[in-house]
This record gives structure tokens, sequence and C-alpha cells, in this order.
């Protein structure tokens, strides 16, 4: 149900930009077409570690139409790295391997030619020699003193390591009656977008502008693209009018657009490079955390949880961007939904001969969150206790907010046991019990999968100084500008490109609800980062909070400018005044008004009529800095994200026991992300997000062999979910406003991939324990599911010989 | 290669068009660099995802695993000629503005594709046949179920105008 204080915002609204995408003018990266543009293709190394000993390009230049060919040694030259999020600054990160190889796949030359085909073809002409070096892929065998090196200079492979104690852990562990240590493990997988990634960049010699498009989705690009190129900020123009074609955090392309932006100015031509599938899933370097959680819970003979001691190890690959961060962020809801109240985390990144990892959906909670819920199931079997009843004694309760967890984040609102309760009627609960137990009777494995979880949201980067003390960003805004034009039209600029989440829908229905416009009148466009005013982009969960925020203040500036004129004009104090749809009349005699085009009008034309020192125009601009944020850590403690959207999955599954393979019979998840802006975004996002963590939890995986070779880099063998594998899922709504936020709203852009890993692995485990077997590893493919079956069936069979 | 160009006229969007290949572009290269119908898309281009997905005699195929040259005297459909006039959408293209049948967009002209060819054949089909069909279009953001409420939608209407026509 819409609410019914306000005009646009909760209503059913068709999103602005599916006119354009089904008619197929949406305009992708791969679809700018420039005349007399150049193509790249990359060389890359099939080594896991090597020296690369010499580079023969002759062959390759002497082919009809190539153009150039790149090699590391000229690009490390004239660039400057691009360094890690930590403080390790011998972790040197170039477009173009020089020397040495870390990774399979890691690009070692660029080839420039007037087509893709023929910059393939003379790239295969390309000589290279090789010398292989030892290398390590397993992430704790790297962290032994004797293992090969990734990157020498640094001294160890392990980049971040970080001991966090919040709260008296010890104690609570002496005084716990009963503890639980476990390890689990989320499998390297990631976003994997349907559309690679793609830029084009076209360099002018007269204006000394880099023109730069690309399907990006990434805080700062522009400015760590120019300082990379050693260009200052005003030379650099990207252009966020790209449909990204689907990114959910990973579309950070940022060596492969220093590289073109590299290309183009140094050709003075347009160059671009679109990656193909191989490229994308192997040196993209876009793969995802890939961790393993050693996990002690300290709790009571009634289920109470009372501290918890983690451990994560992150193996983030060969190079490192902001991957180790993703260890910062889930500090912001360490203790997931429930009233733990001390806890000790070490986090642990370490390098190994593979592709780079980079932020994916959640930026690390989805995997921590697994790891809470995969111990609360445990305790529960433990104790012998219903899982839902142990949930239910440690949520934090509705009257308990603002809550303030060990690691120092309040958590703004919520009402987690009435989400829980709605979800599990929607199933209905019981229900699932009979068809579980039909289906057992039937001769299938078949389970219950429950999770309770966080989605932090309004992205902030309060984890930056919590890991790297020399890193003191507090800022982490997002904004908007907004203009009535002289027709009395209204159009707002941002300064970000959108991935699907359909910001203009979202600044368009925000606008138009403080103006009390038409949405659909009001144009919202991506403007180029030299016209638009600073975003951090939608990482976090953060639009509808923040760009939604910056949209409702510039709105609401021009408003107050509205009402100012009008009450000039009308010659009554403000407070006598009311707008109503974007007229303004007089509230005890309403005859007395002035119309929205007689103020816009006033407002361009008329100075002799505008209140004195008022500037002429409509146009204001607000830029909003994240609510609670703009705070340095104090004794390792900080607020990380403002608000806490909730959900909780119910499902039920079953296995063949024959194959191993799952099927899911019912979803529901319950899901309050406060007010929803546009509730069908919102859905989508949450169904989305479902099936991407059902991926993650039965599918996908990039597996990697001994030596150091990507396994799974095709759409064979990296396993997407498609219509067949994801359920129909019931989404049960509730709502607890945040009271940080212009109409209560919360973030969900991560929302269903937070929690439904967990709810799956929870199910498949439930399934298994009749069994006496179980899995703590994902994916739960049909292969894992039948080992583990083999597994417990041989013990058994071991019990009986020995009985 | 320049030197070993290949004639085809291949029908698009019922406009037939000679165009000078070489014999290894794609259909789909020739739809979006000779052509400049953008609309189609390139997702892995080794036949799995479904977003390159066009109508080829008024079957859909992955327009990235064959050549421009096997479509040649074929009549192609893409996402640009779903429409039964400009400026207008089909039933389909309507109902998946309607139930938000899309995040990025990127999977939409294949998956409209592989909509229509179903609809074509089975014009009130079921959700498990909704999802058979869309189950070689692969789909990032939406999980499918606003998808198939879409179709879902788009069919039962006309059964409802049925119904009431007949009324």
């Amino acid at each position: 149900m819409a609410d019914q204080k306000f005009k646009y915002i909760g209503r059913h609204r068709r999103a602005v930009e599916h006119r354009r995408f089904v008619i197929g003018r949406g305009r992708y990266a791969a679809d700018i077409q420039l005349p007399g543009i150049l193509h790249v293709a990359i060389v890359a190394s099939p080594y896991a570690s090597a020296r690369i000993l010499s580079i023969d390009s002759a062959e390759a230049l002497a082919l009809p139409g190539v153009h150039y060919v790149l090699t590391g040694e000229e690009l490390q030259a004239n660039i400057d790295p691009v360094l890690p999020g930590v403080d390790a600054p011998k972790v040197a990160r170039y477009p173009l391997a020089h020397g040495v190889v870390r990774y399979a796949g890691e690009w070692v030359v660029a080839v420039v030619a007037e087509s893709r085909a023929i910059a393939e073809d003379a790239s295969e002409l390309i000589q290279i020699e090789y010398e292989a070096t030892p290398h390590v892929v397993d992430p704790e065998a790297g962290m032994a003193d004797s293992a090969p090196r990734i990157h020498p200079q640094h001294g160890s492979n392990v980049i971040l390591r970080k001991k966090f104690v919040w709260g008296g852990v010890e104690q609570d562990f002496a005084e716990a009656q009963h503890k639980l240590s476990y390890r689990v493990h989320w499998a390297r997988s990631a976003t994997v977008p349907i559309e690679t990634f793609g830029v084009t960049c076209s360099w002018n010699d007269a204006t000394q502008i880099l023109d730069v498009w690309a399907s990006i989705q990434m805080p700062k690009y522009p400015d760590q693209m120019a300082k990379s190129l050693r260009l200052p900020g005003n030379n650099l123009r990207v252009h966020y009018d790209v449909d990204v074609g689907g990114s959910y955090g990973v579309k950070r392309g940022l060596k492969h657009s220093i590289l073109v932006g590299y290309l183009a100015r140094k050709l003075g031509k347009p160059v671009r490079f679109l990656e193909d599938r191989l490229e994308n899933m192997r040196g993209g370097d876009m793969q995802g955390p890939d961790r393993i959680f050693d996990v002690t819970l300290a709790f009571d003979g009634n289920g109470i949880v009372r501290s918890m001691r983690m451990r994560a190890i992150d193996d983030i690959g060969a190079y490192s961007g902001r991957s180790p961060l993703q260890l910062g962020k889930p500090i912001g809801a360490i203790v997931g939904p429930y009233r733990i109240q001390s806890v000790e985390y070490e986090a642990v990144s370490v390098m190994t001969n593979k592709t780079p990892q980079e932020a994916v959906r959640g930026f690390g909670q989805a995997p921590t969150n697994y790891a809470i819920e995969s111990g609360i199931d445990k305790v529960a079997r433990y104790l012998g206790m219903d899982r839902v009843e142990l949930r239910l004694r440690n949520l934090i309760g509705k009257d308990e907010f603002p809550y303030l967890i060990p690691s120092g984040t309040h958590y703004d609102s919520g009402d987690y046991a009435t989400v829980l309760g709605k979800a599990l009627d929607a199933a209905p609960f019981d229900s699932l019990v009979q068809q579980r137990d039909a289906l057992r009777a039937q001769g299938l494995l078949a389970g219950i999968g429950i999770s309770t979880c966080l989605e932090p949201s309004g992205g902030n980067s309060s984890f930056e100084p919590l890991l790297n003390p020399k890193n003191q960003t507090t800022t982490w805004m997002d904004s908007c500008l907004v203009r009535i034009d002289l027709s009395g039209a209204v159009t707002a600029l941002i300064g970000t490109s959108t991935s699907g989440q359909a910001h203009e829908t979202l600044v368009s229905t925000v606008v138009g609800e403080v103006l009390e416009r038409e949405p659909d009148s009001i144009r919202v466009l991506h403007a180029d980062s030299l016209n638009a005013l600073p975003s951090n982009s939608p990482v976090g969960s953060r639009m509808a909070i923040m760009l939604g925020g910056a949209a409702a203040g510039a709105a609401k500036k021009l408003r107050t400018k509205l009402m100012r004129i009008a009450a000039h004009n009308l010659q009554a104090p403000e407070a006598e005044l009311s707008y109503a749809d974007g007229d303004v009349v007089v509230t005890a005699a309403p005859e007395r008004r002035i119309s929205w085009d007689a103020l816009v009008e006033i407002s361009h034309r008329y100075y002799h009529k505008l209140p004195e020192g008022m500037e002429p125009g409509l146009q204001e601009k607000f830029v909003w800095e994240v609510p609670t944020g703009g705070k340095l850590p104090v004794d390792d403690r900080v607020q990380m994200y403002p608000c806490h959207s909730f959900e909780a999955h119910v499902i039920l599954v079953s296995i063949d026991p024959q194959t191993g393979k799952t099927s899911i019979h019912r979803y529901v998840c319950g899901h309050d992300c406060g007010v929803k802006i546009s509730p069908d975004v919102v859905h989508g996002m949450t169904y989305g997000g479902i099936a991407h963590g059902l991926g993650a939890a039965l599918m996908e995986k990039f597996a990697f062999n001994e030596d150091g070779q990507l396994l799974s880099g095709t759409f064979m063998d990296y396993l997407l979910p498609s219509s067949k594998e994801v359920p129909s899922v019931t989404i049960v709504d509730h709502c607890t406003p945040s009271p940080l936020t212009e109409f209560g709203q919360k973030g969900s852009g991560e929302s269903g991939y937070l929690g439904g890993p967990a709810a799956i692995a929870s199910a498949i485990n439930d399934a298994l324990a009749p069994c006496k077997a179980s899995i703590d590893a994902l994916p739960m493919t049909p292969q894992a599911v039948w080992r583990a079956l083999q597994q417990a069936n041989s013990n058994q069979q071991g019990e009986k010989q020995y009985a | 290669m320049s030197n070993n160009l290949v004639q085809v006229e291949i029908k698009v969007n019922g406009v037939i068009q000679p165009r000078l290949v070489e014999p290894r572009t794609t259909l789909v290269d020739f739809l979006r660099d000779h052509l400049a119908l953008t609309g189609t898309h390139i997702g892995c281009e080794h036949g799995v995802c479904g977003a390159c997905s066009v109508l080829l005699n008024g079957d859909p195929v992955r327009s990235c695993c064959m050549f421009a040259v096997q479509a040649n005297g074929m009549s192609v459909t893409t996402v640009e000629g779903l429409a039964p006039e400009r400026g207008s959408l089909s039933k389909i293209q309507d109902a998946f503005c309607e139930k938000h049948a899309m995040q990025c967009g990127y999977c939409t002209p294949g998956m409209l594709i592989a909509c229509h060819a179903l609809v074509d054949k089975n014009p009130h089909p079921d959700e498990a046949e909704i999802r058979e069909a869309i189950s070689g279009n692969l789909c990032r953001c939406t999980g499918y179920q606003q998808i198939v409420n879409a179709v879902k939608h788009a069919t039962e209407r006309e059964e409802i105008e049925e119904g009431a026509s007949h009324g």
C-alpha cells in the first residue's frame, strides 16, 4: 500500500529508463561508434607466475591494419600505478605486466588495429618467451613464510591483517556455558554481468581533453584515471550517459580505462576495448570474495549467543584494488541482527597467483552473513532447539533502536521479529514442515532453510580509515542539481551512470514529490564528470538514500525560493502561504494566488519583482554527506553505514539423493527497507539478489587448478542460474522508516543476495541432517552434495564395522 | 580481409539490406557494425546467454553463433523491429515496461525476442511454458520473476479482451 502522505513516492510508476531499453535504444559502451576508431586485443599470460624474458612484436606490426603494439615496459614508464585501498604502497598495479606476470590471464601486450578481428589476428603473432616461476594458489599456503611472494617488495603475501576486539570477549567466553567452533568457505564467485566491461576513449590535441565512455560503476573513477595518466582532472571527461549492462559492484575497469586512455592519447585517435567473455572472466579482474571463516560462538543453554570470535581469510588474488576493504564493511553489521555483546574479529587479506578480486554486491557482507547464519543454525542443532525460536531469542527488539553494536555502529531502526513472523506466515511454515516430511517420505532429502540478515545501506567509506589510518577520508557525498527553465520544465542533473538501478526514475519521483510536479514531466540527465557535481556512484545500496536525499535537498531549495518570490509578490508572510502543485496561495484567502508559470517567469525575466538581492533564475544544487558520516574511528570503532534494512528468508528444498541436485520448492523473503520510493524497482532488486544468491550458493565458482589455471572461464563451466533454476519468489514487505533519511527510505540494492546463500545453505544442511551429512562450503553443487552423502555413508559403515 | 568480401542480401526488419562482408563476420556484428542496429547485444559469444537473440525467418537464433553469409536471403527481425510501428510498442514490450521486467536492460532485447517467439506459437502460455521459453536467455538483474509476470500480463490481458468481445 502506498503511503497516503506521499503523492508519488511508493506508487507504481513505469521506469523512465525502460522506454529506451525495450525498443533497442539503450546506449551502452559498445554502442559508442566514433569515426576512425581503433580496436584493442590483449595478449594474456598463460602462466600463473613467470618472468617475461622477451617480447617480439615485429610480425604483428607487419600485419596490414595494425597500428600499434603496447608493452608493459612502455606503459609503466609513462603512467602512475593504481595503489591498494590499504597501506601497501609496494603492491603497485598497472594495466600491463612488465618483467613478471602474477596470474594466468594477466595482460601482457595490447595490440591496436583497425578492427578487433585484425587486432586478434595480430595478437596471435606476438612472440613472448616466459620462464615459469613458483606460484601459490591456496591462501593459507600463501601465508606461510616459505611461500613464493607475489609481490616480493611487499615482504609478505598478507596485505592486511588486523584484529579487533570489541567488548569483553575474554570474559564472555569464560562465562559462557557452551562454545562451538566451525569453519565455512565462501567460494570465489562474482556478479558476472551479461555485458562485459567496455571503454572508448578519444583524445583531442586542441582541447587536451580525453573523453571517456565506459560501462563504469565506481567512486572517484575520473580522479583515479586522471591521476594514473598524469593529467589534471579537468583534462578528462567521463560521460555518464552510458547505460551500464549490469554491474552489482564489479564494473570497475580502471586498468582497462587507463590502458585505453593512454593509447588514445598516444595515437591521437579514438580507441576502444571491449572485453570478450574469457577476457572478462579471467583477466577482467572482477572476481569476488573468496573466504575461509573460522568462527567460535559462546552461548548459554537457552541459546542466547553472548560472544563471537571470527577470523576471515580472504584470497584477493594477485593485485589489490579496494578488495581488502571488503573485509572492513561487514564490521558495520558484524553481529547480524542479534544481541551479541562482544566480538573478536580478525581480518586477513592474502594475495595469491589468481585473478584479482573486485567489489561484489554487498561489499563482503553476504559471505559474512553466511558465516554468522551457519553458526546460528549450528547452535540450534547443538542445543536441539528450533532454529526460529533460537533466532527470536537473539534478535534485537523493535524497541531497542537506535541499537549500538560492539563495533561502533548504531542500527537506525527495525522490527526484525515481525518481519520474520510475516515471512513464516506467508510460507506458511507449518505447511513447509508438512511438505518437507512428505518429500522425505517419498525418499527424497528435504530441508527448510532460514536466514535473518542485515543489509547495511547508504554506502559510506568509514572502513577506509578503520583499516588504513593513513587514509583520513570521512566525506562520501552525493549530489544533484535541479533547474526549472523558462518554460517551467524541470531538469535534474546527476553525476553517475546507471547500471539498472533506475536513477532517472528515482530522481524524477523524488523531485516530483517535493515540487508536486508530475514525475514523467521531469527530465533527469546523467551529466559528464566536468559538468556534474560529485557523486560516489551507486555503491553500498546508497542511491535511494544519498541521491534521493540530494535530489530532495535541491528541490526543497527551489521550493523555498518559489515561496519567497510568492510571498514578495503576494505581499504576505511565507507562514501564511500554502504550496500546491507548484502554485502558491494565501491559505486563508485562496483567491489570492500566484501560479507556477508566473513564479517561473518572475524568476527568469522580471528582476524587478524578485526580493531584493535574490539570484535570478531557478537552479539549485545540493551536496549531501552521508547521514551519521563524517567521523574518524575512535578506539577501532566507527559508524559504518547509516541505515539498516532487514531480510528474513524462509525456504523449502529437496535433494535427489541419486544425483545430489537441489530443487527449491518454496521461497519467501520478508523484507523491510523502510519507505520504498519505487516499489517495483525495490522488488526487482530483491528478486534479482535472490537469484544471484542462488547462483553463489548452488552453481557459481571461479575454479582454479593447482597450476593456477582458471577452469571456469565460459558460461559452459561457470554456470549462471536460468529461469529453470530460479524459483518463483514471494516477497513480504514491511516498513520501518529510517529516522535518518528524507522520506524514511533505506537502501535495497543488495537485498536478497545478503541472506539468500545463507538460507539455501541452511535448507541443504537441514535436508542432509537425517543422513548425518553436512556441507560447510559454497557452492553446494550436485557433486558437492553427492560427495557429502558418500562421505556420511562411509563414515556410518565405518562406525558399523568397528561397533 | 578486404580482398575477400562476399555479397549478402539480408532482409532486416522488413528492408532488404545488400552489403559486402568478410566471410567471418558474424550475424550480430553485421547487424551492429554494418547496419548500426545496436539494440542486439553481445554477452558471451558462445551461444549461452542469449543476449544476441534475433528472429531468423521467425525463429529465435543466436546471432553471435552464425555468420552473416549464412543468413543470406533470409529475413531477420531484431528488437528494433518488434513494435508494430514507430512510437508504439508491441504487447510484450508494453508489458515489460508495465511489470518492470528489466533493470539494466542489457538482456532485454534477447529476452523480448524469446518472448515474441513464444507468444507467436503459443498465445496463452502458462508459467512453466514461459520459464521454458526464456530459459536460454540469461538475466542477472531480475531473477526472471517480473519477466514471467510481464509475459503473463501480456497474454492474460488478451484473454480478458477476447472474453469481453464475446460477452
